[in-house]
């Protein structure tokens, strides 16, 4: 592989490992607080994805279209906190995940039924087809864009985290939770800023997705939450930083995998890549940067 | 200040505390006493808010507290610094101070003056104002609880076991610090400990738990006199 194509591999990892960096960041957030994996949270991104495709059929201009697809996962998030798994606090996590599963089939037949389940293409506007050429390079626009989003986003919550007082909560209820209360701090709102952001940054992981892939289906949501699922077990459980360098390595898999596997061999491709990662787990049981439990 | 009235509470299907009433007047230094297991942390805990009362009743001030969350009373004035200190440890200092400000209900620059306060009695944590709280030494980090239980500028402040692992030299420090905190400042506290002769010598009345129940009560001259406290705590008497 020349030096053109290993930059070009290189973003391709970036631009692809981001939709899962930001999906698993928001995936990791909730679970941190609540000890809960939301499996309904890859069909924010259906939510998202229907969102856009109904506006744009209204002819909505883009320029709204962003900020009301970002309202809308969020609000989607929202409401799933508040009427599928408020109503369940405090129960164990059984019962907690099965739940998590039974709102993402009623999100997916909702809008299988409500809208079709064939893919409906969503026609993305003429510069996301674009490419800069720097120098050799020819980078397409998008994928910059969509790395400069992500990373911006990124900042932008590790400075709430780091600065706010509700983000310190959110830090201080991950570690211990009835400490935190005793401080005075509502369990509520802590819970309710985690699916909010969790829903924000899906938001944006659909908007970056949807321009690459043109199109929604109810089932759009599948594959993304689990690659998003696995870069949280991946970057170690419940710590933020390594849900998003789980979800640019398997980005970054996957993208080497698809370039240096034989022909034959590329259906495999998420087999292999699934291999490497458990040969990871393997030797760092408590992932890329979890802690070491005690065994007990 | 504080009415506890017939409380009755557990985890679970155990019951670890029955029938315990408890009152603390303002400006009091109160002690719990009794040995591992007497129930003590979750009388603290209950009237807190951490556990559900099952029977009896919580009154702070002219308001019943019992059944309301632990982010809601807190708000009322009461602080419970618990047991074993429950600092954030990936929190820095700076960053755990504030998150006990959270509950302080007058101005922000009263909060800061108070931080400025809280530094003269504790100035090893201004020295360590970033370092997550993890990395403090045990002395440091229970300075730090309690540091941040004042940040909200509690009327009760409730300790359980402030003492429990720090060199004798930092009880006594933390005593002294108790002493003061009624004295110059008017914060009625609520005390629990295993450390009944240093408690003794500080509060003003006690009561003594045993599985679960108050044993014994009066002020903390008549239970340094009396050896019902021995048998009441060890089950014998020695004298």
């Amino acid at each position: 592989m020349g030096l053109q194509e290993l930059v070009q591999q290189a973003i391709n990892g970036l631009s692809l490992g981001s939709t899962y960096a930001l999906l698993a960041l928001g995936l990791a957030m909730v679970f941190s607080i609540m000890g809960l994996i939301n499996f309904a949270h890859g069909d924010l991104l259906v939510v998202g994805g229907y969102t856009i495709w109904a506006l744009r059929e209204w002819a909505v201009p883009w320029v709204l279209v962003l900020p009301l697809t970002l309202a809308a996962t969020t609000l989607a998030a929202v409401a799933m906190e508040r009427i599928a798994f408020r109503p369940l606090r405090g129960a164990d996590q059984t019962t907690l995940l099965l739940t998590s599963f039974a709102v993402s089939f009623f999100l997916e037949n909702a809008f299988g039924i409500g809208v079709s389940v064939r893919p409906q293409g969503i026609e993305m506007p003429d510069w996301t087809a674009n490419v800069i050429n720097v120098g050799e390079f020819s980078v397409p626009l998008l994928q910059i864009a969509t790395a400069a989003i992500t990373f911006a986003c990124l900042a932008a919550l590790g400075i709430f985290l780091k600065r706010s007082l509700l983000g310190i909560s959110m830090r201080a209820a991950a570690e211990d939770f009835s400490t935190t209360r005793l401080m005075g701090v509502s369990a509520d709102r802590v819970i309710v800023s985690a699916f909010a952001i969790s829903g924000l940054l899906a938001g944006v992981a659909t908007l970056l997705h949807i321009a690459r892939a043109a199109s929604v289906d109810p089932t759009a949501g599948l594959n993304p939450m689990i690659k998003a699922f696995i870069a949280v077990i991946i970057g170690g459980l419940g710590n933020l930083s390594g849900a998003v360098a789980g979800g640019f390595l398997l980005g970054f898999i996957e993208v080497i995998l698809q370039a240096i596997l034989p022909q034959s061999a590329l259906p495999f491709r998420d087999a292999v890549a699934l291999v490497l990662l458990i040969a990871i787990l393997l030797a760092r049981p408590q992932g890329l940067l979890g802690r070491r439990q005690a065994a007990s | 200040m504080l009415e506890v009235r017939g409380l009755t509470a557990g985890y679970g299907s155990i019951t670890a505390i029955r029938d315990v009433t408890v009152d603390v007047g303002e400006g009091e230094i109160v002690a719990v006493l009794g040995a591992n297991g007497a129930g003590k942390t979750t009388t603290l805990a209950s009237i807190v808010g951490l556990v559900r009362a099952r029977q009896g009743s919580i009154r702070f001030g002219s308001e019943i507290i019992s059944h309301l969350p632990p982010e809601q009373i807190v708000r009322k004035g009461l602080s419970l610094t618990p047991e074993g200190r429950r600092v954030f440890t990936r929190l820095t200092v700076a960053e755990n101070l504030a998150i006990g400000a959270a509950a302080h209900r007058g101005e922000r620059r009263e909060v800061s003056e108070l931080r400025e306060r809280l530094f003269e009695l504790f100035p090893v944590l201004a020295q360590r104002l970033d370092w997550p709280a993890g990395t403090l030494s045990g002395g440091e980090q229970q300075q730090l609880a309690i540091a941040r239980s004042l940040m909200s500028r509690p009327r009760l402040l409730l300790l359980d076991e402030p003492t429990l692992g720090l060199a004798p030299l930092l009880v006594r420090q933390v005593f002294e610090l108790i002493r003061r905190l009624r004295n110059e400042r008017g914060t009625t506290v609520l005390l629990v400990e295993q450390n009944a002769h240093k408690a003794l010598d500080i509060c003003d009345r006690a009561y003594i738990m045993r599985t679960g129940r108050i044993a014994l009560e009066g002020t903390s001259e008549e239970l340094r006199r009396t050896t019902q406290i021995e048998r009441a705590y060890l089950g014998f008497s020695t004298g």
